[in-house]
């Protein structure tokens, strides 16, 4: 008998006061008595809605009945027959505009948590696991997969399990692409991507960090000397983008990667990290999309009064409604309708202050949202020390500009068609470095459809 | 891990480090830098390359004393790893078309120098080289200069080496002699550069300025290296380290440089406090 109630079960958090000082998950995930329950409320619909929603086609009614029989193991296994990463996308996928949208129960009260026990079940496999992954036998190809963010990982492993020989080129010290320098430890605890790249290993990924594409080696030398069949580029959208106004380089104004990097990657969230952070009182985060709200709440942990000024309204916020609701219970304050102008500076050109104006809503404009027109004689000053630039990033000329026969968008992403074949021959592409930057799950799904296309690329050749 | 093959030290705060990168030693060329860790809790720096040896796959990497890492990094002997070494990042120094340069740097930007003046030198255009340190204990890479350069002045602040007086006395002194150079390339401390610049922006001769700003990946991903040159943002890991001198907004750099300062000099006195208590430990 399927549970009935309108309503999910609710997950256990850190409180917000608590959290909001320290660098601790902030979800804490279901209990086994907690995923049963939830998991009895799916109706497990014939035409399975939900499954349409996911962008790698997770056979989501078929695990959660295995979550509801208690047998938890063979749900992993239904998981991770679709998804690369699931302890990844049970935390930071939007289920909320995916497949928990499309779910039957969601029509009157709420969907079924699918991403609660996406989380669930994968954690429950990672905390029992026993016996190591079987390696598959090689088939002899080699592929080369440039960037160990989402979809390069997604794309390494579906090639691995088909017995590629894949080798994944990192430019930094660490794998893991944005889930290890963007997505915050209290979000995203570094320990399970690591796991997750454990695992990938198990099934013979190579990882070479350090290692630069376009620098350290080029994609000539992966398909020529080096011997790899086809080569995929996952590098990400890794430029910053500046509001190119008045004060912009002032001490204390950072781009929201340079300041997640500090945090994350370089651990400065530690006492004794060796990377420093400034150490600010009050700080303005400029944006109000899901790395706006991670910059934010970061601020927030180091003590500071946080800003997240945004020039349209809560409305139009393009965060997950989660991390703004989060952001908003730990204190963060929104000034919305609001765009800087400038920022000013001391004597020493530290960061004292930004003036901004206050917008109105009016026609929509292109994108369909509506356009924010600057408010006559609406300025004001706000008093800040640290300003964190959170307006979007573009993908890194590096690869473009030292691979000839690829092309690219004038705004800088990889063309590539909808298998991810690029202009260039063996050379497949996916993620933020064609799309510009989107979500974890999105460039996932990506890395999967070109390890499908590299698949039969290399087939057909031989 | 990267293992130093080779340590000297050139004076007591400047040392030289030949570090086993095979993957960088093949593709390194003057002008380009390397981000590298000590271990795996470390910072990650950038420094400017020095040398390389294609044969050997070695980079050699000169650095001064200044803060927490760099003095890790001292304390680390032949023989021992370094975590991560990745490179070579940047645009390499445009030599093209150059038939007389003046190489001009600063302390220990000399180290930078050096491997631009060889690069000139092979290339057969006339290097005239002028390296300028706070005093004679400072002075590093003298006879290495000597041999890729067709003329060299060597000055001290203090005149106790070489003569007395800044770069930017010799270089003036050697334009004024009636040296007529396509290029110079200025390397060293921000305010030695801003003031070459201002020299030779008066001379109407084209200069580059190579940029060490504070960064973190080296790929253009965080832009905590960005500068202003002629109006505009750039990065000096993608787009330099090289800019127009003449170009750079020089008050804006120190200014940023100077960021994480007492951070620093406090990280680097802990380190210093730490290797003591280990050496009177050992002793």
């Amino acid at each position: 008998m399927a549970n009935m109630s309108l309503k999910k079960n609710e997950m256990p958090h850190q409180a917000p006061d608590v959290r909001n000082k320290n660098f601790n998950e902030v979800a804490l995930g279901y209990t086994e008595e907690q995923a049963v329950d939830e998991a009895k409320r799916c109706l497990s619909c014939k035409n399975m809605p939900c499954v349409g929603g996911c962008p790698v086609k997770i056979r989501i009614p078929e695990f959660i009945k295995k979550v509801a029989e208690g047998d938890f193991e063979e749900a992993y296994r239904i998981i991770s027959e679709s998804s690369a990463l699931p302890a990844v996308c049970g935390r930071v996928c939007p289920q909320e505009t995916q497949c928990e949208q499309k779910c039957v129960r969601g029509i009157k009260g709420e969907p079924v948590a699918i991403g609660r026990l996406e989380r669930f079940v994968a954690d429950r496999h990672n905390a029992n696991k026993k016996a190591p992954t079987e390696r598959p036998a090689s088939n002899g190809h080699k592929v080369a997969v440039v960037g160990s963010g989402p979809s390069g990982l997604t794309c390494a492993g579906d090639l691995a399990r088909l017995g590629y020989e894949v080798t994944v080129f990192e430019a930094l010290h660490l794998a893991g692409g944005v889930l290890v320098y963007g997505i915050p430890e209290f979000r995203l605890p570094k320990s399970i991507v690591a796991e997750e790249i454990e695992g990938l290993k198990a099934l013979g990924v190579k990882i070479e960090t350090n290692t630069v594409i376009g620098k350290t080696l080029s994609v000539d030398e992966l398909q020529g000397e080096m011997g790899f069949d086809a080569v995929f580029i996952g590098s990400g959208a890794g430029l910053p983008k500046f509001m190119n106004i008045p004060g912009e380089n002032l001490k204390g104004v950072y781009s929201a990667n340079e300041f997640l990097t500090r945090i994350n990657l370089m651990k400065a969230y530690k006492k004794d990290s060796a990377t420093p952070v400034q150490n600010a009182k009050r700080v303005a985060v400029v944006g109000g999309g899901n790395v706006a709200m991670d910059a934010a709440r970061c601020a927030k942990r180091f003590g500071a009064e946080v800003y997240v000024v945004y020039r349209r309204g809560m409305e139009e916020l393009p965060a997950r409604r989660e991390e703004v609701e989060h952001a908003i219970e730990e204190g963060i304050i929104f000034k919305t309708l609001t765009n800087p102008v400038s920022i000013g500076g001391d004597e020493n050109k530290n960061v004292t202050s930004m003036t901004c104006v206050e917008m109105t809503l009016g026609e929509p404009d292109a994108s369909g949202r509506r356009r924010p027109v600057v408010k006559e004689g609406s300025e004001f000053t706000l008093e800040v020390d640290s300003v964190i630039m959170a307006l979007g990033t573009s993908p890194n000329p590096l690869i473009k500009s030292t691979t000839e026969g690829l092309d690219t968008q004038s705004w800088g992403g990889i063309i590539a068609d909808e298998n991810g074949k690029t202009t260039r021959d063996g050379v497949f592409a996916g993620g933020d470095a064609v799309t510009g930057a989107a979500t974890v799950i999105l460039a996932m799904g990506a890395g999967k459809t070109a390890a499908k296309a590299i698949d039969e690329y290399i087939r057909s050749k031989n | 891990m990267y293992k130093i093959v080779k340590k000297e030290i050139l004076n007591p705060t400047v040392i030289l480090m030949d570090i086993y990168a095979p993957a960088v030693a093949r593709k390194a060329e003057p002008g380009q830098f390397i981000i590298l860790r000590t271990d795996s809790e470390g910072e990650r720096i950038p420094l400017t390359v020095a040398d390389y040896n294609r044969e050997t796959g070695t980079v050699t990497i000169i650095f001064q004393k200044v803060g927490a890492t760099t003095e890790k990094l001292a304390h680390m002997e032949e023989g021992e790893c370094l975590s991560d070494f990745v490179g070579p990042l940047g645009r390499a120094t445009e030599t093209d078309g150059v038939k007389k340069v003046a190489i001009v740097g600063g302390g220990v930007g000399c180290a930078i120098a050096y491997p631009v003046a060889k690069k000139f030198f092979s290339l057969g255009a006339e290097v005239h080289s002028i390296v300028g340190f706070r005093n004679k204990d400072l002075v590093i890479l003298e006879e290495q200069f000597k041999a890729v350069s067709h003329k060299m002045k060597l000055v001290t602040d203090d005149g106790s080496y070489g003569e007395k007086g800044l770069v930017t006395d010799a270089l003036k002194a050697l334009v004024d002699s009636g040296e007529k150079y396509d290029l110079v390339v200025t390397i060293g401390p921000l305010i030695m550069m801003k003031f070459v610049s201002k020299l030779t922006l008066e001379y109407g001769i084209k200069t580059v300025a190579s940029m060490n700003p504070i960064m973190i990946d080296g790929t253009g991903m965080c832009g905590g290296c960005r500068l202003t040159v002629g109006g505009k943002t750039r990065f000096a890991c993608v787009d330099g380290p090289d800019f127009d001198a003449h170009q750079i907004d020089f008050d804006e750099a120190m200014a940023r440089g100077s960021m994480y300062r007492d951070f620093e000099r406090h990280a680097h006195e802990e380190t210093c406090n730490l290797f003591k208590k280990e050496e009177r430990g050992n002793g």
